[in-house]
């Protein structure tokens, strides 16, 4: 005699039943439509790929503060806090005045780590704490980081910092502490969740166009779109550092 | 064996357990919040250092979330509140850490960077006014020919 499945006590975990009505939910539609938008998150538990390349456009025709709101946005988001004319705190993200003697512009802009795909910092760290991510996300290791500043100095773009002094109550996905070097993130922790950087969200999201974060190597996207479009540059595109961080409107 | 180590083995085991009996102060470290932890406890009090040193790899290099061994979950299952009811950070001995680690004498370097206690909510909101800009710092950036200066 075969027994009735008892109904009275679920065999499935929750999260598993979840999964598996998600999954019987995108087949049960016609071929290609799917209720989720194609997925760019990749799923939980799958490492970074380097088919994917996270890169960052910045329109400074769109941007009316110089990159402030992102600057603050950053700092709330990571729990850094650098002081007013402070030359030692940590800034992961600065506003940068660059002036054009040849045609007496004067912009602001937005500075960090340019996640460059040749990146110097990684070429000089002796350990291999700072390294490349298969997406493209530069990061240090700060478990291996032993502080010798190598990177700070091979950085030509001033994006990393050191951190002097004992911390306490960082945030829990942005672990910082003294004696090692640490430099935007891209907000991994977001990326990774399939959100947008801190600061790009500061600007109303990629959509509104001030900042736009973005797969490079997918050819359709948004950001790739940009700078196929119009006039984009990277900064110091003359060291062949690559950079994954774009701007336009540069003068 | 000659008489006189038998006699020394005698009298380490004596001591020794007379210490026991005397009571060495044991380790009580606190139970998680939840039925039961993502191992068996045995297994996690052996193992942990390893676990959290393997999990920690796969996140930050291969970006590999979402396992079950991550530190930020032990501090948020196993945060003991202190006197204001708020959770003890690793400074009060009464931290979860704490417990074994004073006890075994065995330094932990995790909480040089990452927090002792849960996130707060503070975190799950982003205040866009907090002030992070100031004059800044040296740079070797120049772009192309341009002469640059900080602001902030």
């Amino acid at each position: 005699m075969t027994q009735a499945p008892d109904h009275s006590a679920p065999d499935m975990s929750r999260r598993a039943f979840l999964a598996a009505a998600g999954a019987v939910t995108g087949l049960a539609l016609a071929p290609g439509v799917t209720l989720f938008a194609p997925a760019m998150a990749r799923p939980v538990g799958t490492a970074a790929s380097d088919k994917v390349r996270w890169g960052l456009l910045i329109d400074l025709n769109k941007m009316d503060d110089g990159g402030a709101k992102g600057v603050a946005a950053c700092s709330a988001e990571n729990g850094w806090v650098a002081a007013e004319g402070s030359t030692t705190d940590a800034r992961w993200i600065r506003t940068l005045k660059v002036s054009n003697p040849a045609n007496k512009t004067v912009q602001t802009l937005p500075m960090m780590c340019q996640h460059c795909a040749e990146p110097p910092c990684v070429d000089v760290c002796p350990t291999g704490a700072s390294m490349k991510r298969a997406d493209g996300i530069v990061l240090v290791d700060k478990h291996t980081c032993i502080g010798c500043r190598y990177c700070v100095l091979a950085c030509p773009y001033g994006a990393r910092s050191f951190i002097h002094e004992p911390l306490t109550g960082q945030r829990s996905h942005a672990p910082r502490g003294k004696g090692t070097v640490e430099s935007c993130t891209l907000c991994v922790h977001r990326v990774d969740a399939d959100r947008e950087p801190a600061c790009v969200e500061a600007y109303g999201g990629s959509k509104q166009g001030a900042m736009v974060f973005g797969d490079l190597n997918d050819p359709e996207s948004d950001i790739s779109k940009l700078v196929a479009t119009y006039a984009t540059h990277q900064v110091r595109s003359d060291l062949g550092t690559r950079p994954g961080v774009w701007y336009r409107g540069l003068a | 064996m000659s008489v006189r180590s038998a006699f020394m083995i005698a009298t380490l085991v004596l001591f020794s357990t007379g210490v026991a009996a005397e009571g060495v102060p044991q380790p009580h470290p606190p139970k998680g919040k939840g039925e039961a932890c993502v191992a068996e406890t045995d297994f996690m009090r052996r193992n942990h250092p390893d676990l959290l040193k393997h999990q920690r790899d796969d996140t930050l290099r291969l970006g590999i979330r979402g396992d079950k061994f991550s530190l930020k979950e032990c501090v948020a299952c196993h945060a003991v509140p202190g006197a204001d009811s708020k959770p003890v950070t690793v400074k009060n001995p009464k931290h979860f850490c704490r417990e074994c680690h004073d006890y075994a004498a065995v330094q932990i370097d995790c909480f040089e960077c990452h927090n002792s206690v849960p996130d707060d909510k503070r975190s799950a909101s982003i205040d866009f006014t907090m002030p992070g800009t100031g004059p800044g710092r040296r740079t070797a950036l120049s772009l192309n020919q341009c002469s640059v200066g900080e602001t902030g």
